[in-house]
């Protein structure tokens, strides 16, 4: 017998394996239209350990376990640093036209100039909208384009002759990728701390700039949301020792129209197409992170790139071709990048303009200052001052001994809004990251901010209510020390266990 | 402006909660002489006309949906069921970020978790991580844990098969370019599974085979692991999703590692992406593993749940000591071929594989009898094959596509000089017969 279980707000959605009836598939394969050839049956396997379920059983069980997802265009996702703007639909119609989803990488160009004008387009608007000399599109994500602009500067000193160049300078308050991506590229990170204003510290960098720097990898505005107040002297720092600077370009979309970092000096930065020009995060990718260059770098980016081969004429269009840079640090992925994240981005670039562009990092500015002007009051901001997209905020108090920055954001959860960024950066207290974007209304900042005032409240009236939250969630806080140390990776029966 | 929903009220009013008398005020702290540069960029369009311009640019292009593709090297033109549109425009999954809050996000973390129990059932391997950008690297991560795992200090060689696919080679030496590595074994690139074994030595960290192999061949794995674990390395095998659904899997070969790109699950060419670089390998390595990786739980109140695990091998945590860089992955990708996998299931999986295999026997076949051709079957293959041509390729290519609406097979020559007027066919469950038949038939013509 089946038991029937009424509903309730906690859900449990089986696994697909566990759906699975033996004889079940979801789709019908024609049957073979060619006499059929003899099968190498020494290199049959006997099983493939998949699952068995209907069509409609298959959509009913993403649809459900969509649902247990918080996404943007269910509610406000102030994740600082990850800029969860709105994802405009037709963006997605784009991608799917079957002229960009329906082309194979290795065609004749001929084939594809329709794309690759796009792609040569859209490296041009990034490169104006940035002041860097040119763009490769390749990178697939922001901690690969910063792989390619290690890459890059290290390719470029190796090039000169000086190998003695091996350090790369990280300001203490970067993203984690920027030290990762040093190392990988068998370089040094050496930390610089930041100064009293959440600055790079001058001292400090002074110190360390010599001729064995690569270059220094600094976030604008950085990860406290501020802009750097400095930032040409620690560029010309660090281009005063022969080192060069590489921008990581996460947090572009304060900048858009209101400053170009080539105009700064800047010699490399990355672009996330998924934060700043609105292709969807998809839950953790894909990405795309085009890499930018100032002109005595341009021999050096990752390839290829698209140039205009022929120019046109009134009669005929122009004639786009592949081109591997001169002294390119080679592939960092097969093909080109990932161009269906390309035709978003050209598809948003092109219905926004300069001025447009513009007023999407006014406005980005504008909801994150108005979020902190609104609870700086009550939530404690360590570097209070203008910022720019936005700011960071500790989660906690004196007189509230054992509130958390985690227990703020699970309880957020119960007033259907996502949580900012937890315990980022590593220099602010328990800090919390908000990051409102430019797409959101004053209505529902106001909502934010209300809800934050009442956790607030709740923090010194109630504690416990926090620390039992996400109370309205599909399932309860979960147990995170338990997953690292059982490791469950897999469902058992499909992987031998 | 479309998507920004503030009235002149609005802003007004937000201004004076801020304290600030202008929109300009805020920008102080950006240089002056720096501040509002003018963009040369292209007038704003609205939707409307935005589509048009994207329509015309899209209909440039030569698509799977009027010409018949025979394609392949690396991005496969397999069927992708009408199920996965559906499921990834379901924008929970797609406005989502990367899971770090689970309590919200158990719908792309138990996603994961089955993508990565399908992973490791296909490859034949105990753990899969939640994906790399592509094949390639995935390929070059591999190369990175493989250094960071074997025993001994100056591990620092690398065996590549050259019948690897030549853009993850590529990809690998540019990854590796500042680790001062010997990657050896594609040059020359007649290089067989034989040559590179007597390459092992006690300088190897790691072995890299292909199979089915760049030209479509399926390798003789067999003994090959033992030769290279009693040289103290680990052995990584290249595989195709859809032909893990008929063939043994790497695992069972005593591989340590297995990678791939997930394209042909569920993912449209897409011009090269975004694609799905899958990875597996073996759970006493799974400290060295990067990417992401979602892990079995329970809530508060004992209910099974998932949440993103072992991060302390991951950059936010760790830092310059982490496995690697990777943060955004493929996720939505992930998703495509976790519901691919799903719908197809165990028999149509291997219906797929099965439909590819004859019908590029029948192709392979059906060309080896054309006046001028030849096609190595000398090794079992299931969707792609060599062809020796009479003429170059690309003069071959040019006339499919101008006269018979054929997109042919890729030209050997841009990779391996030796290989000239050699084309690598590929033929798929999406190819019917009357287009194979077209093919040979248009091969006849193009070269008498």
């Amino acid at each position: 017998m089946t038991e029937a279980t009424p509903l309730s707000g906690k859900v449990v959605e089986p696994l697909i394996y566990e759906l699975s009836q033996p004889g079940r598939t979801g789709l019908t394969l024609p049957d073979p239209d060619v006499p059929e050839a003899a099968l190498p049956e020494d290199l049959l396997r006997d099983d493939v350990p998949l699952p068995e379920v209907s069509q409609i059983d298959v959509v009913r069980h993403f649809v459900r376990l969509s649902q247990l997802n918080h996404g943007i265009d269910k509610g406000f996702y102030p994740l600082g640093s990850c800029t969860m703007k709105y994802n405009p639909k037709i963006n997605e119609d784009a991608a799917r036209l079957s002229g960009f989803a329906r082309i194979h990488p290795l065609q004749n160009p001929l084939q594809v100039q329709g794309a690759m004008a796009l792609m040569y387009y859209l490296q041009d608007w990034l490169a104006e909208a940035s002041g860097m000399a040119g763009v490769s599109l390749q990178p697939a994500a922001g901690a690969h384009g910063e792989l390619s602009g290690i890459l890059i500067m290290r390719k470029y000193h190796v090039d000169r002759g000086d190998a003695r160049r091996t350090k790369i300078l990280v300001p203490d308050s970067a993203h984690g990728t920027n030290p990762a991506s040093t190392s990988m590229s068998g370089l040094q990170v050496v930390e610089i701390p930041s100064n009293a204003d959440g600055g790079v510290d001058m001292d400090a960098l002074l110190e360390q700039c010599d001729d064995t720097v690569v270059g220094l990898m600094i976030t604008i505005p950085n990860t406290l949301g501020l802009f750097e107040a400095n930032v040409k002297e620690v560029i010309g720092a660090v281009q005063g020792c022969g080192g060069l600077v590489y921008m990581d370009g996460a947090n572009f979309n304060a900048l858009m129209g209101i400053v170009k970092p080539g105009d700064l000096g800047v010699d490399v930065m990355h672009f996330n197409l998924h934060k700043t020009f609105s292709t969807p995060h998809g839950g953790g990718g894909p990405g795309s992170g085009p890499v930018g260059v100032a002109e005595r770098l341009l021999p050096f980016l990752p390839g290829p790139v698209v140039d205009m081969v022929e120019e046109g004429s009134d009669e005929e269009p122009p004639l786009y071709g592949w081109v591997m840079p001169e002294k390119s640090i080679g592939r960092v992925k097969a093909f080109y990048g990932n161009f269906g994240m390309m035709v978003r981005a050209y598809t948003y670039m092109r219905m926004h303009g300069a001025d447009g562009l513009r007023r999407v990092s006014e406005h980005a500015v504008l909801n994150a200052n108005y979020v902190r002007a609104r609870l700086r009051d009550i939530y404690h901001v360590p570097y209070d001052r203008i910022c720019m997209h936005e700011f960071v905020a500790e989660g906690r108090w004196d007189d509230a001994p054992g509130v958390h920055a985690l227990d703020i954001s699970k309880r957020l959860m119960d007033f259907g809004m996502h949580p900012p960024t937890n315990y980022f950066p590593l220099i602010v207290h328990e800090a919390l990251m908000i990051e409102p974007t430019e797409t959101e209304s004053r209505e529902t900042l106001d909502a934010f901010v209300a809800a934050m005032r009442q956790i607030a409240e709740e923090a010194h009236t109630d504690p416990d209510i926090l620390h039992g939250a996400p109370h309205t969630t599909p399932v309860s806080r979960l147990d995170e020390v338990k997953a690292a140390k059982d490791l469950v990776l897999c469902y058992g029966p499909a992987c031998g266990g | 402006m479309t998507y920004l929903p503030h009235t002149e009220a609005d802003r007004a009013a937000m201004l004076a909660a801020i304290g600030v008398k202008s929109m300009e005020a805020l920008f102080e702290a950006i240089p002056e002489e720096a501040r509002f540069p003018e963009l040369e960029l292209p007038d704003a369009l609205s939707e409307m006309e935005a589509l048009a311009e994207l329509q015309g640019l899209s209909n440039a292009n030569v698509d799977a949906d009027y010409f018949a593709f025979f394609l392949g090297a690396g991005t496969y033109n397999h069927y992708v069921p009408s199920v996965i549109n559906h499921i990834l425009l379901r924008s929970e999954f797609y406005t989502a970020y990367t899971p770090y809050q689970p309590e919200v996000s158990q719908g792309t973390l138990q996603s994961i978790f089955e993508y990565q129990t399908m992973i490791a059932a296909l490859t034949g391997m105990e753990v899969s991580n939640a994906s790399h950008y592509d094949g390639a690297t995935s390929l070059a991560e591999a190369v990175i844990m493989a250094l960071n795992t074997v025993k001994g200090k100056d591990r620092k060689k690398v065996i590549l098969s050259p019948a690897v696919h030549p853009q993850y080679r590529a990809v690998v030496r540019t990854y590796t370019q500042g680790m001062d590595l010997e990657i050896v074994g594609d040059a020359p690139d007649t290089n067989t599974i034989d040559d590179l074994a007597d390459l092992l030595d006690d300088r190897t960290a790691l072995l890299v085979v292909q199979t089915p192999n760049f030209f479509g061949q399926v390798e003789d794995l067999d003994g090959l692991a033992e030769r290279v674990h009693a040289a103290g390395a680990l052995l990584c095998v290249v595989a195709d999703p859809i032909a893990l659904g008929l063939f043994k899997p790497p695992g069972v070969y005593g591989a340590d590692i297995v990678v791939g790109e997930g394209q042909p699950l569920g993912i449209p060419m897409s011009f090269g992406g975004p694609y799905l670089g899958f990875f597996a390998t073996r759970k006493e390595y799974v400290r060295r593993m990067a990417g992401r990786l979602a892990g079995e739980t329970v809530d508060a109140d004992g209910r099974r749940g998932f949440v993103l695990t072992l991060s302390t091998r991951e950059q936010h945590i760790r830092r310059e000591r982490a496995t690697s860089n990777i943060c955004t992955n493929q996720g939505l990708m992930m998703l495509a071929a976790t519901v691919y996998l799903s719908l197809l299931g165990k028999q149509g999986l291997r219906k797929v594989a099965e439909l590819c295999y004859h019908k590029s026997h029948y192709a392979a076949k059906k060309i080896d009898q054309l006046k001028g051709f030849s096609v190595d079957m000398r090794r079992p293959f299931l969707k792609e094959f060599v062809v020796t041509c009479p003429k170059p390729v690309s003069e071959i290519n040019n006339a499919l596509m101008w006269d018979w609406d054929i997109v042919g097979g890729y030209d050997l020559a841009h990779d391996y000089p030796a290989r000239a007027n050699q084309m690598l066919v590929c033929v798929t469950e999406a190819n019917t017969v009357e287009q194979i038949d077209a093919l040979a038939e248009a091969l006849v013509e193009v070269t008498s």
